[in-house]
Formats: C-alpha cells, structure tokens, sequence
C-alpha cells in the first residue's frame, strides 16, 4: 500500500506517521504542500497533526489552500481514502469535506496526555479492526479540539454511524477534556472514505512508549 | 479604503476565552459585568474607492477564508477616516 502523508509549513507529525506506517509494512511518501499532485497510485492520504501555517487565524484555515489540498479534495470526491489526525481532522472540517467545526478547548488549555477513547461504530475501513465499546488509550495533544456540529447534523452522524470515538476514562464513562459536542474524538464522512479524529494513533504503536492500541487502528487502512 | 471587519463566535456557540474572561473580571470585582464574548477584528486595506462593491469582495473574503460560518458571524464597517 502506498501512504501519501501532506507536509504543509508547521507540520510536526509527519515522520511518526511515516515512522508508524512503515513499521507496519507499508511504502510511505511525504509530499510538500506546494505538490499539485499525489503520487501516482496513492492508496491512503495523510493529514498529519501539527500547527500548519502557524494556525494563524483558526487552526487549518490557511492550509485548506494548499495546492496539495486540491488533490487530497479530489482524491477524497473520487473515493480515495483520508485520514485526518489532529491539525489534519481539523483541515478536514475547514475543507467542509467533513461536518462541522472546532473550537478552542473549554478550559482554554493546550491538552497534551494519554486519554481513553471508546469505539462507537467500526462499520468502517479505519476502525474495522476494534469492536464496538472497545476502549483504546491514545494521546492527544491540541488547543483547538473542541468539536462543534448543530443537531442536526449531529442526529445525521449518528443515523449514518459516522460517530466513530468518544473520550471517555480508562472505564468507559464520558469523560470530555476538551467540551466536544457529545464528547466526539472522531467521525468520519457519509461515504466514510474520509476520517478524521484528534488524537494521535501514530503516538501509541510501541508498548513501551505507554501504548500500542494505535496500532490496530491503522491497521484498519492495509486490508 | 479601510475596511474592518469584525468576526465573532455566532451566538449559542459556547466562547471559552470569554468565559475566563469574564471568571477574571468577576475576581477583581467588576461584579457589574454580565457576560464576556471574545472576537477578533481584522483590518483590510483595499484598493478599491467604491464602497458597495468593497463590500461585496469582502463579504466573499469572509466566506471563503476570514470566518468559519459553521461556528462564526461577521461584520463589515468602513471607519470614518
């Protein structure tokens, strides 16, 4: 599988993702934000996490211009698969080819910790590996993680089974850190070819850093 | 021309920094104040002398890039000058 991971100014994810997908097997290109074009046969897209542009403005505003971003719009309209983490889920909204939109975090804090996560649907690439009520531990790590959707949006979300994770603690209760709207960590899009979540699987794939659970969450992209 | 445009969190949309703003005054007593929302104003300087297309362009500006419509409201003012 060929993994095309976008590099925009302020990225800072990039080589633990590459780092996380070439552990698991696969070929793993980075690609400057100035590419108009993905490599030939990209099979999965990156968004990886960071500050791209300085989040000048609001997190991600400015890099859903990118000439990159073009492509990875096109890509995503074609089918071709997306995953959003952090910075990345955060373009994903800016580029509307996901709902709704993020805010600063309640607390006003930059959150950077393990947290759990609860798997809510896993009719999908990405999660297919974990069962539902699976709980993962993921770090995350953001200022600007407080997911927004109006109602009925969010009833949508839910109708389509695109509630992917919510926060919750190492038992499985909600446990919001950030005031996400039903505590959201991650969704995906209708035709659910696009992903896009906060926390950093790419950070939880050794168990002696804290964590591998992240591993079988990639995993999902390599059937 | 100068144009500003103000861009504010749309109102039902929780404002965080506001409300640790607003914890704050209360804490130095300014027991008067009931509610904070915080915004940001951004000041464009436009070649452009007619006013209502100004704002029309600006108004695609803010659509496109200046505001998230999703969760923010803006407003466009030509100050006095």
């Amino acid at each position: 599988m060929l993994v095309a991971v976008a590099v925009f100014p302020g990225t800072n994810c990039e080589i633990d993702t590459k780092y996380a997908f070439e552990k698991l097997g696969q070929d793993v290109v980075l690609v400057f934000h100035k590419e108009e074009k993905l490599p030939v046969g990209t099979d999965l897209v990156i968004l990886p996490g960071g500050f791209s542009y300085g989040d000048y403005l609001r997190s991600a505003a400015i890099a859903k211009f990118s000439p990159i971003m073009k492509a990875v719009i096109d890509f995503a309209n074609q089918g071709g698969k997306v995953l959003g983490i952090c910075n990345g889920f955060q373009m994903l909204v800016e580029a509307r080819l996901l709902p709704g939109a993020m805010k600063r975090n309640e607390n006003v804090h930059f959150i950077s910790q393990f947290h759990h996560l609860k798997v809510i649907n896993n009719d999908n690439t990405f999660l297919n590996k974990c069962s539902i009520g699976e709980l993962l531990n993921i770090p995350i790590a953001h200022g600007e993680g407080s997911f927004y959707i109006d109602d009925s949006e969010l009833n949508e979300l839910y109708a389509n089974h695109q509630v992917l994770l919510t926060y919750t603690d190492e038992k499985g209760d909600v446990n919001n850190p950030n005031g996400s709207v039903d505590s959201i960590a991650g969704i995906c899009n209708k035709a659910k070819n696009v992903f896009g979540l906060m926390p950093h699987p790419e950070r939880a794939i050794e168990k002696i850093l804290g964590s591998d659970d992240g591993v079988k969450m990639l995993e999902g992209f390599l059937n | 021309m100068k144009v500003i445009v103000n861009i504010q969190l749309k109102n039902g949309v929780l404002d965080p920094q506001g409300k640790a703003v607003h914890h704050a005054l209360t804490s130095l007593k300014f027991n008067e104040v009931n509610d904070v929302r915080i915004g940001k104003q951004i000041i464009l300087d436009i070649a452009e002398s007619d006013k209502k297309s100004a704002k029309q362009r600006v108004q695609v500006m803010c659509e496109e890039l200046l505001a998230n419509t999703v969760i923010e409201e803006y407003t466009i003012e030509f100050p006095a000058c």
